[in-house]
């Protein structure tokens, strides 16, 4: 073949992109080939691929999405975490003149990576994925506004995390650090297909965010169950709604900037570089206008299940509802005002670092409002420490630590010395994990027996909650105090071998994270094994005081059979008060949303896009372009969208429930 | 978890003694001022961080549920003065903090010459600044000494209390200058200008570095800053003017080439109009300087025949440029020459004055504000007669 016919097929791509010099990635790359092909070879043995592409992959039931996006953001979260704990060892060791064992290209691929997939595609996944999960089922509704449209935003995100992955075998990732600042992230200096990636899985999987922020916004604010006023919704509802909103207004700035930058990348224009009236500066604002929201869309809705969970387990309603309410409105118009604090130190006057200073502190009055609540909530309660209460308190400990050093750095003089620092290191993850997480895996455990019938094992589940917080402040306090010493972020070797100690500490408290996955894993499994025993028949394992607590656990496709009515914002918890009886007869048909594979198939040609452009294998590009429109259009002519769930089989399913319950007694 | 850190605070305590912290511990007035409000802002919110930590650990004891003597008030949802205290105490607390970041920033600003070699000290018209000219290369740091016309690459001396002005750029991506023990940092961009007012005040060598990942060889940017007593300062001038290497337009276009971990270098004698080209990214001859082009845009631009006197570019810094798409890498030719260029710039920038006024110690008024007319020079940094306070934090 003629060489201009294998560029025009394969464009860049070439035997040298595949990184067979690099030991680690090899080693990487054969054990995911072998546990993937023992994955595939296990779906078909047992048939399993029929049942996965109709049950779920073309699923519209937004239980089914919102767990898939959880099993997105778990897989992803392996991920991100070698990649941390990779760097945590190289980091260990780059002492005395040793380079450590990863050289630079690889290295800065990897904290780039860990980044990237850390916030797009481990903590929005699972944050959407709870979203999806509960916010129809606590409002009363049957399913989210535009049931196709979600299925599609789930797929586009996985197609993002896809191309993320593939950059890990197929050519390099950025190496450029998780925002992509240019010029570095310009072509002149990154002229390899790493940032190519990093901007298209971020433009696939920013579309799938988008149009989930649209649709849960459309549900909460048109699908309310009757009597269900604003000011009657659960707190996570309302702490989604904000969510979403700020997803809406946030994301096409980042589609937008990243947008210009693959302008300058792929036809020369000048909006972010050196020379020809170009401005680096302008991407750095554009990225953070961005940026700073994407904090306060990962953690509200933890600031939602907290809500939740302290109220439940301790027995008592939420205290100041209002005032909860009114700081997360509060939080979201003002997350859009603070964005420079992350470049104070770039130059802008005092005036107006004084002002990003003193409205990022404003921040903290709401949020420490929302902190007293949570703890005037618990006084004068019936605490039951289950394991969401635990995570629960712990969170509201940590937190306020990473709250604190928030505060500080949001001071321009003390973050002119601590800026990119390892404080700001540990100041992030300090809120990250001791907010975002321990608020998912406070999620995940209070949700968990209402997605499958049966609550997670508590043994398992103290071993990782255990191992988690100790091995978080073991991994960032030294973090905090190797800032204070002056040290900065992203170094791979170092100089001083006093530090050592510290990067020791860090890498152990890390091991116990990953000890703390690990217990999680196995948390999984041995709930899994041992359903029978742990299994939730009234659908109320936590004497719950919201709508989701009131139908079956698992529900029903159609979730509820008759709309509930509600009178109060513990809705749950006032029907039980109240009396409730559930309607045992009376069923009707009821209306649902067909599966369709659609969206997975605009998403497999989104990803194919992506590649195409990334490797500058333009027909590929072309074609699925093409195939994008085609399919989208034709989906419009696809007229079998619904069907009704005959009212015998709503019957069927109803009286199974009533007798279950009977057997509770 | 509050066993565990008690048993921790032992060893903590013996490692914490043995280590450096150059954030807390700094040896240069400014570091040093930093540090005082990042203790003061912390103290200020321990008022509000402990109690709270406290009453979590407190409430979670005496509710759970296994008490049974403890009240239990399922329905108690709201009390108004409570609220009133939950939004009024961190209100108070950010009031307090945010007075004193209005005061800190403006008095801390790096663009601000500073007003004082230590606490009771201040500036007087005998305290010359040093001027240092620094440029973050890939993936090294130059420093000139205007001066004394000598530079240096990896190493940055300087005298103790005399105050120190940086000018900063960066020939190709971003950095950060810093260092912990003399004073905050600031971004070092290429096309762009920074500064930085800083003194150091105790004779000794400490650690400078890039705080901006900028490629590959970032690990390696570090450099030692010396701060020397007067005649340790001559000395090094002396020895450094005693070298051969010449920092010249063509020998900066070969240092400005990638490279890592590059070891100290200096320069006897460095072209006077080096930094400036950096600055205006018209090292190479031929290439128009910003100042040049702005100066002809604000005079209405040359028109569509501008745009297309570009000449084709071969190499800039790491490869050769350009999209797949647009046009083939070029740059804006210069219409005058090299020298032309620099004279125009410095005709430009000759409003600006070198000397330093010491400072006028009325009452603080707003400062650092930009005010209508008076472009691209910080209010009080450039006028010399800022009106800042002797404000002691």
């Amino acid at each position: 073949m003629p060489d201009s016919l294998i560029k025009f097929i394969f464009g860049r791509l070439s035997w040298e992109s595949l990184p067979l010099h690099e030991p680690i990635v090899v080693g990487t790359f054969m054990a995911v080939a072998l546990g993937g092909a023992v994955l595939v070879g296990a779906l078909t043995y047992y048939r399993l691929w029929g049942y996965l592409w109709r049950e779920w992959f073309t699923s519209v039931d937004h239980k089914k999405i919102g767990i898939m996006y959880m099993v997105l953001g778990l897989v992803m979260l392996l991920r991100g975490f070698s990649d941390a704990i990779m760097m945590r060892l190289q980091q260990a060791i780059a002492f005395n003149g040793s380079e450590g064992y990863l050289n630079a290209h690889h290295y800065d691929q990897i904290f780039t990576a860990h980044g990237v997939i850390m916030i797009f595609f481990v903590a929005m996944p699972f944050v959407t994925g709870l979203m999806n999960y509960v916010v129809p089922l606590q409002i009363g509704a049957r399913d989210v506004s535009f049931p196709f449209l979600n299925n599609f935003s789930f797929w586009m995100t996985v197609g993002g995390a896809v191309l993320v992955m593939a950059s890990l075998f197929v050519g390099e990732f950025a190496q450029t650090g998780w925002l992509a600042y240019p010029p570095l992230s310009n072509i002149g200096y990154s002229p390899d297909v790493g940032v190519d990636y990093y901007i298209w899985a971020l433009q696939v999987a920013g579309v799938g965010t988008t149009l989930s922020g649209i649709n849960l916004i459309c549900t909460i604010v048109k699908m309310r169950a009757p009597g269900m006023t604003m000011m009657r919704m659960p707190v996570f509802t309302w702490t989604s709604l904000c969510t979403n909103v700020l997803i809406v207004a946030s994301f096409p700035v980042l589609t937008a900037v990243l947008s210009m930058l693959a302008l300058d990348r792929y036809v020369g224009t000048n909006f972010f570089t050196n020379d020809f009236g170009g401005s680096p500066m302008m991407y750095v604002n554009l990225i953070w206008i961005w940026g700073h929201p994407e904090v306060y869309i990962l953690i509200l809705p933890l600031f939602g299940v907290f809500s939740e969970v302290t109220s439940t387990f301790s027995g008592k309603r939420l205290f100041g509802y209002t005032s909860m309410v009114y700081a997360t409105v509060v939080i979201t118009i003002l997350s859009y005002l603070v964005w420079l604090h992350h470049f104070f130190t770039m130059g802008s006057g005092a005036s107006v670092n004084s002002f990003f200073g003193i409205t990022t502190m404003i921040i903290s009055i709401p949020t420490g409002a929302k902190i007293f609540n949570w703890l005037f909530t618990m006084y004068r309660g019936r605490i039951r420490f289950e394991l969401p209460m635990m995570w629960t308190v712990a969170f509201m400990l940590t937190f306020v630590v990473g709250g604190m050093t928030g505060v500080l750095l949001a001071v321009p003089p003390a973050d002119f010395v601590l800026h990119n620092s390892l404080f700001l290191i540990a100041h992030f993850h300090n809120v990250i994990i001791g907010g975002v997480l321990f608020g998912l895996f406070a999620g995940i455990v209070y949700w968990w027996p209402k997605a499958f019938g049966f609550k997670l094992d508590p043994f398992w589940g103290k071993v990782s909650f255990w191992c988690w917080v100790v091995g978080f402040w073991f991994a960032f306090m030294p973090l905090y105090i190797l800032g204070l010493m002056g040290v900065t972020r992203r170094m791979r070797v170092f100089d001083d071998p006093s530090l050592q100690i510290w990067f020791v500490i860090a890498a152990f408290g890390a091991v116990l994270i990953a000890i703390g996955i690990a217990a999680f894993l196995i948390q999984i499994y041995v709930s899994i094994r041992r359903r029978e025993e742990l299994t939730d028949p009234t659908g109320d394992p936590w004497n719950g005081r919201t709508l989701e607590w009131s139908t079956s656990s698992p529900p029903p496709d159609y979730n509820f059979a008759f709309t509930p009515v509600v009178r109060d914002n513990d809705a749950w918890w006032d029907m039980k008060k109240a009396g409730y009886k559930r309607p045992l007869s009376g069923f009707k048909p009821i209306h649902m949303p067909r599966n369709t594979g659609t969206g997975v198939i605009l998403a497999a040609l989104s990803v194919a896009l992506g590649f195409g452009l990334i490797w500058y294998m333009w027909w590929l590009a072309a074609a699925s372009f093409i195939g994008i429109i085609a399919t989208a259009i034709g989906h419009t002519f696809n007229y079998h969208r619904d069907f009704h769930i005959p009212a015998s089989e709503v019957t069927q399913t109803e009286e199974a429930r009533t007798r279950l319950l009977a057997m509770q007694g | 978890m509050k066993r565990f850190g008690t048993l921790l605070l032992l060893p903590l305590a013996g490692l914490l003694s043995g280590c450096n912290l150059d954030v807390l511990a700094p040896a240069g007035d400014v570091a040093a001022q930093q540090r005082d409000l990042l203790v003061v802002s912390t103290v200020l919110m321990l008022i509000i961080i402990i109690p709270v930590m406290a009453l979590t650990v407190f409430f979670a004891w005496r509710y759970r549920a296994s008490n049974a003597s403890a009240t239990y008030t399922p329905d108690w949802d709201h009390s108004t003065k409570l609220e009133l205290v939950i939004w009024a105490a961190p209100l108070l607390i950010i009031i307090c903090l945010g007075a004193l970041t209005w005061l800190g920033t403006h008095l801390l600003d790096p663009y601000r010459r500073i007003d004082r070699i230590e606490a009771g000290k201040p500036i007087t018209q005998d305290h010359k600044p040093l001027t240092v000219e620094v440029v973050a290369l890939d993936w090294k740091w130059l420093f000139i000494y205007p001066e004394y016309g000598v530079a240096a690459v990896n190493e940055l001396a300087a005298p103790v209390d005399r105050p120190i002005d940086f000018r900063i750029t960066s020939s190709a991506v971003m950095n950060s200058f810093y260092i912990p023990a003399l004073a905050g940092q600031i971004y070092a961009m290429p096309g762009m200008e920074t500064k930085l007012h800083a003194v150091i005040n105790d004779p000794g060598t400490y650690k400078g570095f890039s705080a901006n990942y900028s490629g590959a060889g970032f690990s390696g940017m570090r450099f030692d800053f010396h701060g020397l007593s007067a005649e340790a300062f001559d000395q090094w001038v002396a020895k450094a003017k005693a070298g051969t290497e010449k920092l010249s337009r063509e020998s900066y276009l070969e240092l400005e080439r990638p490279s890592e971990n590059e070891p100290v270098r200096h320069y006897a004698s460095v072209d006077a109009d080096l930094y400036d080209a950096v600055l205006n990214m018209c090292v190479e001859r031929g290439k128009m300087c910003m100042s040049e082009m702005m100066a002809i845009d604000a005079k209405g631009g040359l028109g569509l025949e501008g745009a297309r006197s570009t000449l084709p570019l071969e190499y800039d810094k790491f490869a050769r440029r350009g999209a797949v798409f647009g046009v083939d890498p070029s740059y804006v030719a210069s219409i005058c020459t090299a020298e032309e260029a620099a004279a125009a710039w410095r005709a430009a920038r000759g409003t600006e004055k070198t000397d330093w006024m010491p400072k006028d110690l009325s009452p603080l008024r707003g400062a650092g504000l930009l005010r209508p007319g008076m472009d691209r020079q910080r209010a009080d940094a450039s006028t010399g007669g800022g009106h800042l306070p002797p404000f002691e934090l």
